[in-house]
């Protein structure tokens, strides 16, 4: 017999309100956590280290495999790293289509989460509506890029392929159809009883607290921080579109439901501008190092026959330097950190996991609550351990 | 903020701590001496400079090179949105101060850079590997860490590793 007055409890890494395969080891005294300890790496594929061995072109499909709920956005922050460091501008369509995708990519991931969220703290009916939605999105990943999860259609210098008007037409349709499916998300949600008392005043962390753990993306503006990459720093063409970034008040669980809910509504309002307004032009920029010639030209000259062996083959050469760059991901800011050394393999690609920061502020989030806001706290950082682990 | 400013303000707390100053990117760059590394990054964070935000912490290994590597904070403002990377040298087997009691975000940061680039951090409230198991041999970010790990197809033994409970 042992006299302490507490209990472990192990939660995960196979518990499905975890969101993977994220374990927390809680200390309980009674129901209420007196501690927490997370404990990752039980995904660790070792990204930055096969990237180290990889064309840079080779790398894209991996990026999907960080945030695999929002994937396009990963491409993105990934290939503007590379174009920075190359200092290749890429055409306006192609940065439209971009911003398209990585939209796309975010409703789907505020589906996920608000599907399981709701899930983990017992509204079982908003994960079929979420699913039925994210499932038109699927649709158009598959129609534009013949994957539905992990669409890797975001390329060095451009787009993988260019519009069908079957895309157009199916991006018009959800567009037009979304907002009703939002209201009824909201309806389930926003002003029931049980909800609000599951996630008001739960997991409450302030602004400068916020700040000083490193949370980014909704999470961070659920406690009143109107930072966003799209905003702060605009990449892909960001500042022709009109959006606003919705905050939070009070850091709460709540809270930072209802900016993701807000960011739906943001998000599909970009997408409906830029397909409306999507620019004429080539998809791809015209860069002899990065971009393959088309078929034509390899069909009738041997040197654009050469290069596109070279290009395909032995991939493209990255100048010597060092380059840091952020996008907006579903989860908050995703960085890369690449250094280059003149070869067609990054000398070192760091990506910065917004997950990995949310996931850090756990302890601090969890201690003094129950074990059933446990759940609930997990589920509002929306933390995505494809990207945690790398 | 303008690098100079920054410059300024690190200058007067620590004169002479400041190695290099460059404009990388369109982001401003700072190398520092590791002597009163924790006061600078203290100077960055407080509210002259207002750096209050460390967005990553990232370790390169320059094999050959004599200081063996280098290490990177990423910093961001929330006052203007302003980034800035401080870079530091640290050689195989030095300490470097950590900054966890400055930026709570740190904390998980710098695990990373020790279990993944093996640096050690002095003053870090719980420096545990992170990524991989306790008793993982190496680090597998190391450029002389092999592709292919030895031992990499004999089965996973539980025994060997340390439970946390």
């Amino acid at each position: 017999m042992t006299d302490r007055k507490t209990i472990t409890l192990n939660m995960g890494p196979h518990h499905p309100a975890t969101h993977g395969v994220l374990r927390v080891i809680l200390e309980l005294d009674g129901e209420t956590v007196v501690d927490a300890t997370p404990v990752i790496g039980y995904l660790h594929r070792g990204i930055e280290k096969i990237c180290e061995n990889r064309n840079y072109q080779q790398i894209i499909p991996l990026t999907d495999r960080l945030d695999y709920a929002a994937a396009s956005a990963n491409n993105i922050g990934y290939c503007l790293t590379v174009e920075k460091l190359m200092g290749i501008d890429v055409p306006k369509r192609a940065q439209y289509l971009r911003v398209i995708m990585a939209e796309l990519a975010r409703i789907m991931g505020h589906h996920l989460w608000i599907g399981t969220h709701a899930l983990d703290i017992g509204a079982m009916t908003v994960i079929f509506y979420a699913f039925r939605d994210r499932e038109m999105i699927m649709a158009i990943n598959e129609e534009i890029a013949g994957y539905r999860l992990t669409p890797s259609f975001i390329r060095i210098g451009g787009v993988a392929r260019d519009t069908t008007d079957e895309f157009i037409k199916l991006v018009r349709d959800f567009v037009k159809w979304f907002p009703k499916a939002l209201e009824g998300y909201h309806t389930l949600l926003t002003k029931n009883k049980i909800w609000t008392t599951r996630t008001m005043n739960i997991g409450v962390i302030s602004a400068k607290e916020a700040i000083n753990y490193g949370l980014t993306g909704p999470s961070l503006r659920g406690s009143g921080v109107a930072y966003d990459v799209r905003k702060a720093f605009p990449y892909s063409s960001y500042n022709d579109f009109e959006f606003q970034v919705p905050i939070g008040e009070n850091g709460d669980v709540y809270d930072r439901f209802l900016v993701r809910m807000e960011e739906f509504k943001q998000s599909i309002n970009i997408i409906g501008q830029a397909i409306e307004n999507l620019p004429a032009g080539p998809i791809q920029t015209d860069n002899p190092w990065i971009s393959s010639p088309g078929l034509p030209e390899v069909q009738n000259d041997i040197s654009a026959l050469i290069r596109r062996f070279m290009i395909n083959a032995r991939g493209a050469a990255v100048p010597v330097g060092e380059v840091y760059s952020a996008v907006e991901g579903a989860k908050g800011e995703l960085g890369f950190y690449l250094v280059g050394d003149g070869s067609e393999h990054p000398y070192r690609l760091k990506i910065r996991s917004s997950c990995f920061y949310l996931a850090s502020a756990l302890p601090r989030l969890l201690v003094g609550h129950m074990v059933a806001d446990a759940v609930a706290i997990i589920g509002s950082l929306d933390v995505v351990l494809g990207e945690i682990d790398r | 903020m303008e690098l100079n400013a920054i410059v300024n303000a690190i200058s007067e707390k620590c004169p002479g701590s400041i190695l290099k100053q460059t404009e990388n990117h369109g982001i401003n760059e700072i190398t520092v001496s590791a002597q009163c590394f924790y006061e600078v990054m203290q100077t960055l964070q407080g509210d002259g400079c207002g750096f209050d935000m460390l967005t990553d912490v990232v370790g390169i290994d320059r094999m050959p090179r004599a200081p063996r590597f280098d290490l990177l904070y990423v910093l961001l403002s929330m006052k203007d949105f302003s980034r800035l990377i401080v870079r530091l040298e640290a050689g195989e087997g030095q300490e470097v101060p950590s900054v966890s009691s400055i930026w709570h975000s740190a904390n998980w940061g710098e695990r990373e850079v020790f279990d993944l680039m093996g640096i050690n951090f002095s003053n870090h409230p719980d420096l545990r590997r992170i990524l991989t198991w306790e008793n993982f041999d190496g680090h597998p970010l190391r450029k002389d860490f092999p592709l292919e790990g030895k031992d990499f197809d004999k089965p996973f033994d539980t025994k060997t590793v340390k439970d946390y409970c």
